[in-house]
């Protein structure tokens, strides 16, 4: 995580950054654990042990060969649901800075193999009433504290863990799609037909990175777990040139997009945060920052691919700006 | 006459019907194997390209097949609720129609799921519902409900049919060998003694009570799976009755128009008469009263409150689907009312068309349910491909929709040639009720 700010109390910070590191370590250990019953034939141990510290205090002791085995632990479905202890990762986007660039979706599309339409997190243009001016709008899935989707769902596909992360199991998904029709902020991509990406075996499928995808089963924006786990900013924070993506935990108060880290709640209250259609009552951990002040002109984002200007044709204010030739 | 006898002449009277195959129902069989083959090879190609055949994409998720989803078990449940009704009232001229409901019921109750069926993606996991089943999904419920009713009916429609077997095992000798096995295996040895009929009509009694609450629940259940959700369009407190209502609608014209069609083409003026044409016309004037309410209610309040999300979905109802909307709401409930609020209107073809017309009227209805309400997400679409836009459904769609009313109309046509459709039994029942040897009227 690159940061070149520091806050007065750097000292959640470190807590934060120590923690990400611990539980990555259980993950590590505790996959070893399993994975050691099940492929007992062909692993030679070497009797070398290290002692590893959880995160809730106990020291345990697992093989070196195991750790080196794992350089990035491989989360089974099962041990997906759990979710990082002690956490409850929240994202703040702040609207005042994007200029859509789209780097968040590029870079989002590449980590997760999604195809050039595939979005996680979708860039709207939204305009609040017919006086304002529309604002750029990233959307990644909202990971809500009551989530539509996973009350809907028949059989536990998709599931809400204890860190606030909303993740999809696309060996569980029975492909009803009832979770689309559910979900108030259309976050959920559906897998049509079959594509050839489907077949990639060089990982092993985890809910937690969501590759590979496999078809008649539902993906959306997971907040990167895996990265969480290693004590990294989701792809899209990451790659935010304009920094608009703050991300981090809720029990520490802390976000961060990479370049500053602020309290979460200061972040909140002095800049009037807000969660996207509020009145529907899901509880989104998604918090928006509303386009004050802004940095960039919304012209600016207007200078992409012609096929996505396109999308926005039916925005009154983007007919305007037609009409007058500016785009 | 005896008893015996009047049996003997009845069954002689129906073995027409159930052993000889006409060359028109001969061609009909034949047409509706081939959509069916149709149906099928477009199922295969479902199956191997998946789910991108269909005109389904991420906004619309659900198309046609779940409004025949919808259309079949509301029919089912209509099915139900009248047989039901008709049952535990005795009513007095059930007996020509009451087999014609409950085929209906149990034909649309197997064939509603399967278009459920087709929208899943994953077919290979269904055994998961029941693996990793979670109680608070009202799929859940559904598939509970939808289950229930489907044993329910099932039975009910057996137990209806177990003096018939009875007869017809008695009175086949010249029958073929294998339908007299069949008779006396069906028939599970019922000889229609005074004890064994009391105990059947209590048992029957009972089930017909039971299949009334049944529909219910099972139509309530469907109704949430869409009023549940938080969707402008769906998330509105009056669905449940309004399915059951809507249900009804088409239960009831199905009905008529399943009567007309055997009446026409089995000669059956005798026994499906004028009277019951205007019987069922009168609950579907009524129904159509009931179902225009509702729909009135629940696009006015919307229309009045004015909510921006609303607003936007009544936008796409009155330009997108604007021919739809009026097709569905203004005429499909219109037309029936007027052609059955006037006692001169009532002959048994402008029922038989007012039928017509709720049945196409109410399938758009449920369209306008679904699909509008898809494409007008809280969150606007903003895409450039067309078919993430708006929905048009694809050959392999219609050809499977099609399937599913030739299967509905094969299989119909093939219990008729098990069972006589109108019960022997009920006549035998009420003549002996009304001491007449050999009456001129049965109605």
């Amino acid at each position: 995580m690159a940061h070149k700010n520091t806050i007065k109390n750097s000292a959640n910070r470190r807590n934060f950054l120590k923690l990400g590191l611990m539980s990555s370590i259980t993950a590590v250990a505790g996959t070893s654990l399993v994975s050691n019953f099940a492929l007992e034939e062909e692993k030679k141990t070497t009797g070398e042990k290290v002692r590893l510290l959880t995160p809730d205090g106990k020291i345990v002791e697992v093989e070196a060969s195991n750790i080196n085995k794992y350089p990035e632990a491989h989360i089974t479905p099962a041990e997906s649901r759990k979710g990082i202890p002690n956490r409850k990762f929240v994202m703040v986007i702040d609207l005042a800075k994007c200029k859509n660039a789209r780097s968040c979706v590029e870079s989002c599309q590449k980590a997760h193999d999604l195809d050039y339409n595939e979005e996680f997190i979708k860039i709207q243009l939204i305009q609040n009433n017919e006086e304002s001016l529309p604002y750029w709008f990233p959307k990644p899935c909202f990971h809500c504290d009551e989530p539509p989707c996973v009350t809907v769902c028949p059989t536990g596909a998709t599931f809400k863990r204890d860190d606030n992360i909303v993740l999809v199991d696309n060996e569980r998904c029975i492909g009803c799609k009832f979770c689309v029709t559910s979900c108030p902020y259309s976050a959920r991509i559906f897998n049509w037909g079959h594509k050839d990406k489907f077949e990639n075996t060089n990982q092993p499928y985890s809910p937690e990175t969501g590759i590979p995808a496999t078809e008649g089963t539902i993906m959306k924006c997971d907040f990167c777990p895996d990265l969480l786990r290693q004590g990294k900013l989701p792809y899209c924070a990451k790659a935010c040139p304009m920094g608009v993506i703050y991300f981090g935990d809720k029990n520490e108060d802390i976000v961060t997009n990479g370049e500053e880290t602020v309290r979460f709640s200061e972040l909140i209250n002095d800049r009037g945060g807000y969660r996207h259609l509020e009145h529907l009552g899901t509880k989104p951990n998604v918090y928006y920052l509303p386009a004050v002040n802004r940095q960039f002109p919304l012209e600016r984002g207007f200078n992409i691919d012609e096929d996505i200007i396109e999308r926005y044709k039916n925005v009154p204010y983007v007919q305007d700006l037609k009409k007058r030739g500016k785009i | 006459m005896d008893i015996e006898q009047r049996k003997r002449e009845l069954v002689k009277e129906f073995s027409p019907m159930l052993r000889k195959t006409t060359t028109i129902s001969k061609i009909w069989i034949g047409f509706l194997i081939a959509v069916i083959a149709v149906g099928f090879y477009a199922l295969i190609l479902q199956f191997t390209k998946g789910h991108i055949v269909t005109g389904m994409r991420d906004n619309v998720v659900w198309g046609i097949y779940i409004i025949n989803f919808i259309f079949f078990v509301c029919l089912s449940y209509s099915g139900a609720f009248i047989a039901g009704i008709l049952h535990f009232f005795k009513t007095p001229w059930k007996n020509s129609v009451s087999r014609i409901v409950e085929i209906t019921t149990v034909l649309s109750i197997i064939i509603g799921p399967i278009f459920i069926l087709l929208c899943i993606g994953r077919l290979d996991r269904l055994h998961y519902l029941f693996l990793y089943p979670r109680i608070q999904s009202p799929i859940t419920w559904d598939i509970i409900a939808i289950l229930t009713d489907l044993i329910g009916c099932f039975l009910y429609l057996y137990l209806t049919f177990i003096p018939d077997f009875s007869i017809l095992r008695d009175n086949s000798d010249d029958a073929p060998k294998w339908r007299k096995k069949l008779y006396s295996i069906l028939s599970f040895g019922y000889q229609d003694t005074t004890s064994q009929r009391e105990r059947l009509n209590k048992i029957t009694r009972i089930m017909s009570t039971m299949i009334i609450a049944m529909a219910i629940v099972t139509y309530s259940v469907l109704a949430w799976i869409f009023s549940l959700t938080v969707q402008p369009g769906w998330n509105s407190t009056i669905f449940a009755p309004y399915f059951i209502i809507a249900g009804l609608y088409s239960g009831v014209s199905v009905i008529i128009v399943a009567m007309y069609l055997i009446r026409k083409y089995y000669h059956l003026n005798h026994y499906i008469r004028k009277v019951h044409f205007v019987g069922a016309g009168i609950i579907l004037l009524v129904i159509s009263l009931l179902f225009g309410y509702f729909t009135f209610t629940e696009y006015f309040s919307r229309w009045f409150s004015h909510k921006t999300h609303d607003i936007e979905l009544l936008e796409t109802l009155f330009n997108r689907y604007f021919w739809e909307f009026i097709f569905a709401n203004y005429i499909g409930v219109l037309v029936p009312i007027g052609i059955l609020f006037f006692k001169k209107f009532r002959t048994i073809k402008s029922i038989t068309f007012a039928a017509v017309i709720a049945i196409l009227g109410l399938w758009f209805n449920r369209y306008l349910i679904v699909v509008p309400t898809l494409e007008t997400p809280y969150i606007p679409i903003q895409d450039t491909r067309p078919e993430f836009i708006h929905y048009s459904s694809t050959w392999i769609e219609w050809a499977l929709s099609f399937t599913g009313i030739a299967a509905f109309i094969l299989f119909f046509m093939l219990i008729m040639k098990l069972v006589p459709i109108i019960p022997i039994s009920g006549i035998i029942d009420q003549e002996r009720k009304s001491k007449k040897i050999k009456p001129k009227i049965i109605l």
